[in-house]
This record gives C-alpha cells, structure tokens and sequence, in this order.
C-alpha cells in the first residue's frame, strides 16, 4: 500500500507510518512483569501450588490439576477434609465476598481422581537407595510418596496393625470417611512403598543396620495424652480423648461413654470426642472449657457443627474434682484484664457417666532418645532446617518435632524432609527457593472480578448427623467445583486476561498468544501505568526509568 | 433484520452459568467465553486502526476509546469502514506530517464539519452502490456538543447512514484545556479559572446532554459508553453498525492532562464516573432508551471527584462544597431517571 | 440544440449532462434556481445514481462535498453571498485537499446592509482560497463553463468555482444551444480522482503540517494555479473541437486592434461595455475591451500582451477593497507593473445598480479625453454622500449610516428593479 504520486504532498499520508515515531523515549517509569506469591500458596503448610491447580481446574483440567497437587501432597482427599485449610484464611477473595472454598475443590478432585483411576507419577529409574520411614502418619506417609518420587525405594514400618497414625486415629470418620483414607494410602503402596504393619521399632540404629537403609525418617507422632491432675473417686469414669478416639477405629467394643459425657478441653480433639458421644447415643455432650469461645483453639466451622448437633459447652469452667456417682465439681472462671480466666470460687455440680479428658498429646520420646545424638526438649525431638536429628541421617518430622500439630503441617514435614533427605543422599543440603513478594490484596483491582460469593457445601441432616457416623458435609458436584474453581484470583500471577494488551492507548503491550502470556514494546510505552492499575491480579509493576 | 450484540448475557448463558461469576469476566479477554465472543481488543489480530507512535499524552483515555470503537467497527465492517474526523486532540496527535497512526481510510477536514463530511461520504458510497462500505465521523466533545453540533443534527436528521462517535473528555484540550458545552459545573479549566470562593469553576448551567438530544431525533441507535466498560462499549459499537441510518454514541475519555489526574487513573476514572451515577450508560432507539447498565458499586461523587486536580478547589470552601451537593444531586437524579441501582443479575462489562 | 431557458435552468441541465454522483444543496438566492432544477432531474431520473443532499448550512454543502470527493464522487454544489463568507473555512479546506469540487457561485452583494442583488465581493472575497474562478459572460458561457470545469478540475485536482452573475444571468430567460449527452461525455470522461479513499488503499487524508513543509505545501498549491494557465486555454480549444463553439480560455478580446483604450472588465456588464465600444467604435474612438475569463489563476502574461499597444486602461469592476481599492484593479496594475500603460479604477454596480450604456458612454468619453480620475465610482450619488457626511461632522453620534442615507434619498424605486437592467 502506497500513496498515489498525485496526491498532495504532506497533507496525505501513508497509513501506520507514526511506527517511526518511538515514544518510547517519554518514559520516566517502566511497567514490567513480574509473579507474586499467591497468599493461598504461601499459608499452605504443605506447600502446595494452589493456585496452580485451581486454574487447571477451573479450565476443566481435572486430572492435571490432581498432578499438580499430588506434586507436593499426596493425600489431597484427606487434606481435602482434614485440613484447616490455612490457605482460605489468607485467600484475597474474602475480602471481597468470602475465600475460595480450596478444600472442597480439592476433595472433589481426589473424588474424581478416585473415580477415574488416575495414578501418580513414578520415576521407572531406582537410585539404588533405600530408606526407612517409620510411622505411616501423614508426615511418614508424605515422606515415603515424596522419596518414591525422587526415585527411592521405601519401606514403611508401623507399629499398628493399620497404615494411617492419626488420620485413622485422631481424626472421626464423620470428617473423615475410612475409605478415602485407605484408598489415599493404596494409591502410595501402589506406587511400590513396602509396608511392613504391626512392626515396633525399639532400636532405632539396629533397625537400620539390619535392614541396610540408607536413611531413617521418624514419624511417629503425638499420641500419649496429657493427664491433668484431678482428683477423682472413681478413676474408671476417667478416660482420655485419644484412647477414645483410637478405640473407636479399632476396638472390637467400641467404648462405653454412657448417656452424659463430659469432654474436659477446647481443642479440636474435645470437639471431636463431644460429637463422637452424641453418635454413640449420649442424650447429653457437654464440652467444659476454661476459657471463652473466642479463645477456643478449635475451629469455629467445627464448634458450629458441634452445637448444631446438640453438644452443650460451658464456658469458662474448670473441673475441680470427679467424685462418686459421676458427681464433677465444677468452678466457674473469670477473665482477667490479660484475658486470663481467673477461679472465682463459685462451684457448680455437674452429672457424668464419663469424662474424657482432651488436654493434648505427648510425643513418645523414650526410644528415640536411645538414639546417639538426638536432641530432645520440651518433650520434642529437635531437627534442624533439613529435618535431620542430631543423628546424621536420621530425620524427623510431623507431631514429633515442634510445631503446630496438623495433618497438612506433617505432610509438609514429609516432603520437606524427603527432599532434603534426597540431598542429604548426595552430600548436599536441600534450599528451600527464596519466596517472592506476597500478592496482598492491596496489589490487585478487585474490580475487575464478578461477585461471586462461596457456594455452600451441603451438609447432612442434623437429626441424621447426631445418630451416624456418615460424612457430615458433602462433596462439590463438578458444576460447583468449577464454580469454586473460577472464584481464584489468581493473586500476583498473570492469568492472562488480556487487560494490559487492551487497556494500553499505544498499544506498547505485545500478545505472545495462549499460554505465553505478554511483553511491553518498550519502544512505544509511555509509562503511563495504566496496565499496572488495571491489571487485577497485581503481575505488573512500575519501576522507575533509568536515566 | 438487525441482530443485537453477539455478546450477550442471555447468549452465553445456556451453555453454562459458572461462566458468569469467574474470575476476570470483566476483564478485556475473559478466557472463559469462547473465542469468537471475546472482545475484540483481546485479539492478536485486532485492526490497531490507531497504532503505535501516536503523540497523544501519557494516558490518553480518547485514544484508547478511538481505539476500542474503531477496532470493534473494523471487525464488523470486514474491514469496509471508513472515518471523518473533527479537528481536536485525535487528529493532531494521530496525523502530524510526515506520519499517521490510522490504518484504515480516514480524513480531516474542519473542526465543525465532520458529521457533513461523512454525510458526503456515505452519499459518495451510495452514488457508487458501495453502501457495503461504512462511514464513521468522530470528535471529541468541543467538535460535537459546539462547533459541530449543527452538522451533527442535520446528519442526524436526514438519517444519513453514519455512525458519530463523540469522545468526551469535558473541555478543549487541544487547545490548552477550555471551557466547552460538556464541562462539568465547578471544573477547573482555563477559561472558567477558580479565581476565589464566589467564582469555583465552571458554572452550573441547564447542561447540554448530546445523547439525549440525539434521541429527540428519533435517529435509530443512540448509546453512552465509557472507556472503563470495554465489553459494553464494543457491544455498542457492533450493535450500533447493525443499524442502517444516523447512530451516535458517546464514549467518556478521561483527559489525565485536561483533568490534572494521574495518568494511571484513565479507567479508574471512566469506571467511578458511572458508578457514581454522574454518567449512565444506556441505549436507545428510535428515540426511546431501550437498555441501561445498572451501577454494580455505587460510590458518592466526591471519590470521583477527588483524584482530579480540576475538583481540588471544591474541596476548599463552602462554595465548592455546594457545588460538590449539586453534582451529587445530578448523580441522584440519573440514579432515579435511568433507575441504576435495580436488582440485576451481573453482567459483564 | 438550442433552448429559450432561464440561466439557472440551463445551468442545471449542463451539470446534469455531466453527471455528477453528489450534489449538496443549501438554498440562498439568487443561486436556489438552479439546485432546485438540480433537485427536479435528480428525482426525475434524469440524473442516474446521482445522490441529491439537503444539508443544514453552505458550510455543511460544501463540508458534504469535501466528504463525497475524498470518496471519489464527481461532485457539485452551488452558493452566493453571505453563503459563501459561510463556507469560507471549508472553501480554504477543499482546495487545501486538492478536491475537484465544481461549485457555482451567483454572484451577489455581501451585507451589511443585507443586499440580494448582484456585484462580485463575494467571490473576490475568496480569491485568495486557492480555488480556481472563472466567470461567465453570459449564460451560454456559464453553462460551457460548467461542463469545462469539471475537466479542469479533475484534471489539476483542485476545486473549480464558476461566478455568474446573480439575477442578471441567473434569471434571465436566454436561447441557449444546449449539448447533448453524447458530446458531453466525449469531453468529459468518468471520474478518476487522483487520490480516493478507499478500504483497499487505505491513507489518511487531513494531515496537520508545520513550518518544515508548509511553505513547500503553498508553493506547491501555488504551482497548480500557473499548470491552470496552460489547462484552462487547452481545455477551451479541446471544448471548441467537439462543441464547435469559443468559450472559456482565460481572456477575451474585443476591438482590441489599434485601440488606445482598453476597458478591462468581468462578468455580464462585458456585454453592456461591448455595446458601448461598438457605439463608440462607430465613431472612430480607439478603444477595446479585454474580458477577464479566468480570475483565478490570473492571467497576467496574456492580459500584459492584449493590452501591451494600449496607453491606458479602465478596469470596470463589480467588486472593492474598502480602504483600498478595485480588486480586479489591483491585480492588473501588478500584470502591467513596468510597462507605463496607465491604469483607472472604476467600481460599478455595486448591490445590483445598473450599469447604463449612457454612463457607460460618459466614462469612457472621459477616458478617451484623459481626464479620468484614476478611481472612481460610477454614478455615485455625491449629494446624499456629502449630506450624510455633512451630518455626521455635525453631530458626534450619527447614528446607522444605512438609515441615515435612506433618510435622505428621495427615490425609492429607482433601483428597486436592478435585474431588469440585465445587460443584453
């Protein structure tokens, strides 16, 4: 295309030829590219890439957005229940309208991946390394999955007569159905980790002599229980939250609670032994708890499902005493200006067949201690940044080491573990990737995202949830998981939705087409900024020029 | 029979109603609805019929409305479009010899005349049986609402077959920021200078709405638009081409030159402007409004009104204060009048 | 074939013959005759695909035009007076464009006071757009002219404005030899613009030019008004080989052989001063006339030759720069610099007053006598002017001259048939 000769000059121009003219040079600040940390992904303590998989899955990707999680956890269907979900408290989306509900999404994806028998990514290649985890946990379990991926073989040995630790044990099958456990654990023995059951390790150094392991790791948990001293006529009325929870799973006879069941704590564990009574038959639960609701350190989803249920609580009680009959004295408590309860001397008579008490769990310290070098305190085995005891190669992690006591916590533990175990194999040490800025919710345009308000997982009847153990809430269908899905913000990454390409008056933001994303033609950007403004998900950033 | 937009709520929801609420449906290329729906400014082979190396300001909100309207008509046109343009800020800054940022058929002839230039061209089209091939005219709002205004309604009148898009940034930039029949009562420009508190800008005249003025002739298609509601805009556009006879549409520009804001704060603008109510966005045909977009965030006037460097006086005494209540009350009334703030099912922007 | 027509209708007729695609209509008299003609043949079917536009303003007719011929179309408008001073800017533009627009101007008087009949201020008022401007002598002219400026101007790409006088060619009922169809278009091929807008071509058309090129933009507009030199005379000889008859060129001559005096003038009153000669001729007096056929470009070199045997000459003009001078005068003196022929300004016909054969007689009897004033007024009335004069000296504020002179006019018909004084 050209102009005609006769056309007048310079009044008549030929089209596009202001491409001569780079503005460029009017700069004074240049926008450019960059990936924040997404808040999801950086509170999941299993270190998963969240928002990774939920945009494959927005894009209707199911099985890749499985792999992408089981890249980091391999127990999406039980964190998919189990897991406090860290991530939706930090989600962006709740300042909006309310988080991402990630743990629905995710339990509909280990459904499917259930459904539709899709199977984890095993190296064909051995190292030719053997390690030994003991505990099958979620710590020892994530550890022995995350190893068999980095090409080693595993064997697991658990004390118990079943694979699992405190996902069978400590957690209700109302929250968590067994057979999505089982299957979770199958899918990790399918992929060639060696379970040896009803295996007691005492010699820790023996165990790994005698099997020719070339690393230990140590997961077996928390699961004494901590007795508080209460004086008591009648000891037999006594019982502690996780022997009840553990002989649920596997006693012949379940436990007898009888018809009132007072639950002493306010953790997650008394919450879970209140409604285990009411399943059980118990016309009263009554959870007794020092502090105020506020101060509970069990999750509020979980209380609410609890007096739904009917469990009663009463607040800012003590139990002073267990006396005949199942007579409990009780003190009343009171806040102090610290927000310390305080007793007040003013008693109360409470009636119960049982008391089960709910004050924590201990580490069983006493045969790892045996081990050279291993440091133990605060009732606690110490590790260092690469999980390792003072024992070289041996390694622990999960409730054992100290932390916060969460299945998603352990199954963080195991990976991280495994790969620095896999370093550790190679005389090297594992270096967790320095973490990008964080995407808050100041660095997105919130506008540009449709309310979209969290769908609401059903839940089961109540009258049905107080008399069986069936799972109390219900799984997404596909419609709402994708729903679910599309709600991500996808904070900090560019999800290439055209607004800088678009809003850009100099058309200076080059299209590099699906999957490839943009970049700026520095040539003709002015710096005005707008791109950085409008570009909702915060992966754009003005710097100044250099002059 | 004219088919309205494409690009429709009601089109793209049988297939599945997730995709309403997702992540980035008010975005310039929701991935999410299928590719022949996405805006056009989402495409890697949109026309640019402005391209690079234009010398508008950093920031230029009308260069990005000319932009987004003309990319959209070349889409529908096939290519078979061409433009009339006034005098004004997107002539100068597209067309100093020896360059030009068009790229499809376009020319300038006077600062008054555009609407009759393009009534001649589409009569050119006519006489030759090229009425295939489409006539756009556009201005901004001194060439529109003033010194064209009487070419504009004689266009309007004969229905001659042109769409005129006027881009509003409220004053004569081009000139050094005046005064012109679309500025705001209370601006600040330099021939309504704040000189004291009984002089605070622009006075509060009866107001000259284009829009509806335009609709008073009955002319087929009639719409507002704002740079910040591209979907919107584009569906105008495209919809507005579906006509055959006179069609007008009026895309709000922020000016961050004109209007002393920061020059990220383009959209920003052109998006509080409507959620405050000041500037609605309708449809209308044959003279009656046909559609209205509700406000989905309602802020009051001043959250507009405060990033501008052309308000900052209003802010200072109780003068400017009263005219802050009036502008407000403008907001309230279109709130009323065009009934933005129903209950609505969301739709895109 | 040969027709008893009003010019107007003759006019319309020959735009008709060459088929122009758009023609933009704004009425002001004493033009309106001929677009509605125009109008009549267009809804007739007389016209083809010729698109026929009702616009709001002249400023609108011509802005529509400058549209249409960007897009290729043969187009054609027509104005006078304050219509013109109205589309001034767009006149500029389409010449500035390079747009073969054809626009017929009825020429008439510019107000205040507002005044319908006819003398030349309002073209001369555009003199300087860049158009080109050729005036009729009388109304077969203006309808060859017509057909030739089409070609003119499709030929230099430039706008092309022809002046008939307003009333007295407009109106007046002639026998004209009208072409038919098939001549025209053998003079007149279709259309082809040298620059079109058009999707598969696309350039931008309007560009805004600074100080690095638009002396060079002017110069060069300059350069197509001296090719219009050498175009318009070929296109008059090129007009006499099909239609067999002179007309157009850029000057005409008239018992300009031997003559001592030469009355140099333009428009209809040539043919009035043509009968004066004659008469005077009769009676031996040396004097001639020189018609101005093309204003714009100027044909200087020619018109220096025509008169170059001359001692002086008297341009009779219906135009005048207040505070100045003749218009057509000045651009005379300029072509005569250097060659000592004298040169005398008369301004006649001002607002439509007639120009007489026997004032006619009185002025160039005086030119002949060497006692012509170098400018002057014909028939100017020196008593009202002085009264009024008179007046204001007396008084500080005087008042609306127009009133005050009405007041003390005795007659008030005496001009009031201006058009009827049409030369014949």
């Amino acid at each position: 295309m050209s102009l005609p000769t006769t056309a007048p000059f310079a009044i008549t121009v030929d089209v596009g030829t202001s491409l001569n003219n780079h503005t460029g040079t009017w700069r004074t600040e240049r926008p450019v590219y960059l990936d924040r940390l997404p808040p999801c992904n950086n509170a999941c303590p299993a270190g998963e890439n969240i928002q990774a998989w939920l945009a494959l899955a927005e894009e209707g990707d199911y099985e890749g957005a499985w792999h992408e999680i089981m890249k980091n956890n391999p127990l999406p269907g039980i964190m998919g229940r189990a897991c406090y979900h860290p991530c939706e408290n930090a989600c962006n989306r709740k300042d909006i309208d309310s988080a991402v509900s990630i743990h629905a999404v995710e339990r509909f994806l280990d459904d499917e991946s259930r459904k539709q028998g899709w199977v984890p990514r095993v190296p064909s290649d051995l190292s030719g390394k053997h390690i030994l985890v003991i505990g099958s946990g979620p710590s020892g379990l994530s550890a022995a999955y995350h190893l068999r991926r980095l090409g080693h073989a595993v064997t697991i040995y658990e004390a118990g007569p079943v694979a699992g630790g405190m996902m069978r044990f400590g957690i209700p099958s109302y929250r968590l159905p067994r057979d999505v456990v089982e299957a979770n654990i199958k899918r990790i023995e399918d992929m060639g980790v060696e379970f040896v059951l009803n295996k007691k390790v005492e010699d820790i150094a023996a165990e790994k002599e005698a099997g020719g392991f070339d690393a230990v790791f140590l997961a077996i948990g928390a699961h004494l229980a901590n007795r508080a001293y209460i004086p008591s006529t009648d000891a037999s009325k006594i019982l502690d939250a996780v022997g009840v929870l553990h002989d649920m799973e596997t006693a012949e006879d379940k436990p007898m609670l009888g018809r009132r069941v007072v639950v002493y704590g306010g953790g997650n564990t008394a919450v879970d032994v209140a409604r285990t009574a009411k399943r059980m038959g118990a016309e009263e639960a009554i959870i007794v708890y020092r502090r105020n609701r506020d101060q509970m350190p069990a999750h509020d989803f979980e209380m609410d499902e609890a007096l739904e249920e009917g469990v009663i609580v009463n607040w800012l009680t003590t139990i002073k005493e267990v006396g005949d009959g199942g007579k409990i004295m009780v003190e009343k408590m009171e806040l102090d200006d610290n927000g310390k309860p305080q007793p007040t001397g003013e008693m109360d008579e409470l009636e119960a067949d049982t008391v089960v008490m709910a004050l924590g769990q201990n580490v069983d310290t006493e045969f790892v201690g045996r081990l050279e070098g291993v440091e133990i305190k605060d009732k606690t085995i110490q590790v260092d940044n690469q999980f390792m005891t003072g024992h070289p190669g041996v390694f622990a992690g999960g409730d054992m080491v100290p932390s916060e006591r969460t299945v998603t916590v352990a199954v963080g533990h195991g990976k991280h573990a495994a790969r620095a175990i896999h370093a550790w194999l190679q005389a090297d040490s594992y270096i967790k990737p320095e973490k990008p800025e964080i995407a808050d919710f100041d660095k997105l345009n919130p506008w540009y995202y449709t309310d979209a308000p969290e769908t609401v997982q059903e839940m089961l009847d109540v009258e049905r949830r107080k008399s069986t153990f069936g799972e109390v809430v219900e799984g997404l269908d596909e419609t709402n998981a994708l729903y679910e899905a599309r709600r991500c913000l996808s904070c900090g990454n560019c999800f290439e939705c055209d607004n800088c390409y678009g809003v850009c008056p100099d058309n200076a933001v080059i299209k590099l087409g699906p999957g490839k994303r943009f970049e700026f033609d520095y040539d003709f950007c002015k710096g005005c900024g707008i791109c950085a403004a409008e570009c909702p998900c915060g992966a754009i950033e003005m710097v100044p020029e250099e002059i | 029979m004219n088919k309205p937009s494409q690009r429709t709520a009601a089109d793209m929801a049988p297939e599945q109603k997730v995709k309403f609420y997702q992540k980035g449906t008010f975005t310039v290329g929701n991935r999410l609805v299928d590719a022949d729906s996405r805006n056009v400014q989402s495409s890697m082979d949109r026309s640019n019929a402005i391209t690079s190396g234009h010398r508008a300001c950093q920031g230029c909100g009308e260069a990005l409305g000319a932009r987004y309207a003309l990319d959209t008509a070349m889409r529908v046109t096939g290519g078979k479009m061409m433009a009339a343009n006034a005098t004004g800020c997107l002539e100068v800054f597209t067309t100093p010899y020896p360059e030009t940022s068009w790229q499809m058929p376009w020319m300038h002839s006077l600062f008054g005349n555009a609407p009759a230039v393009a009534s001649g061209m589409q009569a050119a089209m006519k006489a030759k049986g090229k009425t295939d091939t489409r006539i756009i005219a556009q201005g901004g709002d001194g060439g529109t609402v003033d010194i064209g205004f009487g070419c504009l309604s004689g266009m309007f009148e004969r229905n001659d077959d042109v769409l005129y898009i006027c881009y509003d940034n409220e004053a004569y930039m081009n000139t050094g920021v005046q005064r012109s029949g679309a500025t705001p009562g209370g601006a600040r420009t330099a021939t309504t200078m704040p000189t004291d508190a009984d002089h605070p800008g622009n006075v509060f005249g009866t107001g000259k709405n284009l829009p509806r003025i335009a609709m008073a002739h009955n002319i087929p298609y009639v719409a507002t638009a704002s740079v910040a509601y591209l979907q919107d805009l584009e569906a105008k556009v495209e919809k507005a081409m579906s006509f055959k006879g006179a069609r007008y549409i009026h895309v709000y520009v922020p000016c961050p030159l004109g209007w002393g804001c920061a020059s990220n704060a383009t959209i920003s603008l052109a998006r509080l402007v409507v959620e405050t109510g000041m500037f609605p966005l309708f449809e209308a045909e044959h003279g009656a409004v046909t559609s209205t977009r509700p406000i989905r965030q309602r802020v009051p006037i001043e959250q507009y009104l405060k990033p501008q460097r052309r308000f900052a006086h209003l802010f200072k005494s109780p003068q400017g204060q009263e005219a802050i209540e009036k502008l407000q009350a403008m907001c309230d009334r279109n709130i009323k009048d065009y009934d933005l703030l129903r209950e609505t099912e969301e739709t895109p922007a | 074939m040969l027709k008893q027509l009003e010019g107007s209708h003759a006019v319309a007729e020959a735009i008709a013959l060459c088929r122009p695609e758009v023609i933009c209509v704004y009425p002001i008299s004493p033009q309106t005759h001929i677009v509605e003609h125009c109008g009549e043949l267009v809804r007739k079917g007389e016209m083809g695909n010729c698109e026929y536009m009702n616009v709001e303003s002249e400023f609108a007719a011509l802005s529509a035009c400058i549209g249409s011929s960007a897009c290729g179309a043969r187009t054609y408008t027509a104005t006078a007076s304050q219509g013109l001073l109205y589309m001034a800017e767009a006149v500029y533009n389409a010449s500035g464009l390079g747009l073969p627009i054809v626009m017929t101007v009825a020429n008439r008087a510019i107000g205040a006071p507002i005044n319908i009949w006819n003398d030349h201020t309002d073209s001369m008022s555009m003199r300087d757009a860049g158009w080109i401007q050729l005036f009729a002598e009388t109304n077969q002219e203006a309808l060859d002219l017509h057909i030739q400026a089409f070609k003119i101007a499709e030929r230099l790409s430039q706008p092309v404005m022809v002046c008939m006088d307003g009333f007295i060619l407009t109106h007046a009922y002639e026998r004209v030899d009208m072409p038919t169809q098939e001549q025209v278009d053998q003079f007149l091929p279709p259309f082809q613009a040298q620059q079109v807008l058009d999707p598969v071509n696309p350039y931008s058309i309007g560009a805004m030019v600074g100080p690095e090129a638009f002396t060079e933009v002017r110069y060069l507009a300059h350069e197509k008004q001296l090719q219009a030199l050498d175009v318009i005379p070929e296109i008059a000889s090129e007009f006499k080989e099909i239609f067999g008859r002179d007309s157009g060129g850029l000057i005409r001559e008239y018992e300009t052989e031997g003559a001592d005096t030469i009355i140099v003038t333009l428009g209809s009153v040539a043919g009035t001063v043509k009968d004066t000669v004659d008469e005077m001729r009769a009676a031996g007096k040396k004097i001639g006339v020189v018609t101005v056929g093309s204003f714009r470009p100027f044909p200087s070199a020619q018109l220096r030759e025509a008169v170059k045997n001359a001692k002086q000459v008297v341009v009779l003009e219906k135009s005048f720069a207040l505070g100045f001078g003749g218009v057509v005068a000045n651009n005379i003196m300029m072509s005569l610099q250097g060659t000592g022929i004298h040169v005398h300004t008369v301004v006649a016909g001002l607002g439509g007053r007639p120009i007489t054969m026997p004032s006619l007689h009185k002025l160039f009897e005086k030119a002949l006598a060497d006692e012509l004033e170098d400018m002057q007024f014909l028939d100017l009335q020196w008593d009202i002017v002085n009264a009024e004069l008179a007046r204001q000296r007396a008084q500080i504020n005087s008042g609306p001259v127009a009133e005050s002179i009405l007041k003390n006019i005795q007659v008030d018909t005496a001009y009031g048939g201006a058009a009827s004084h049409a030369a014949t």
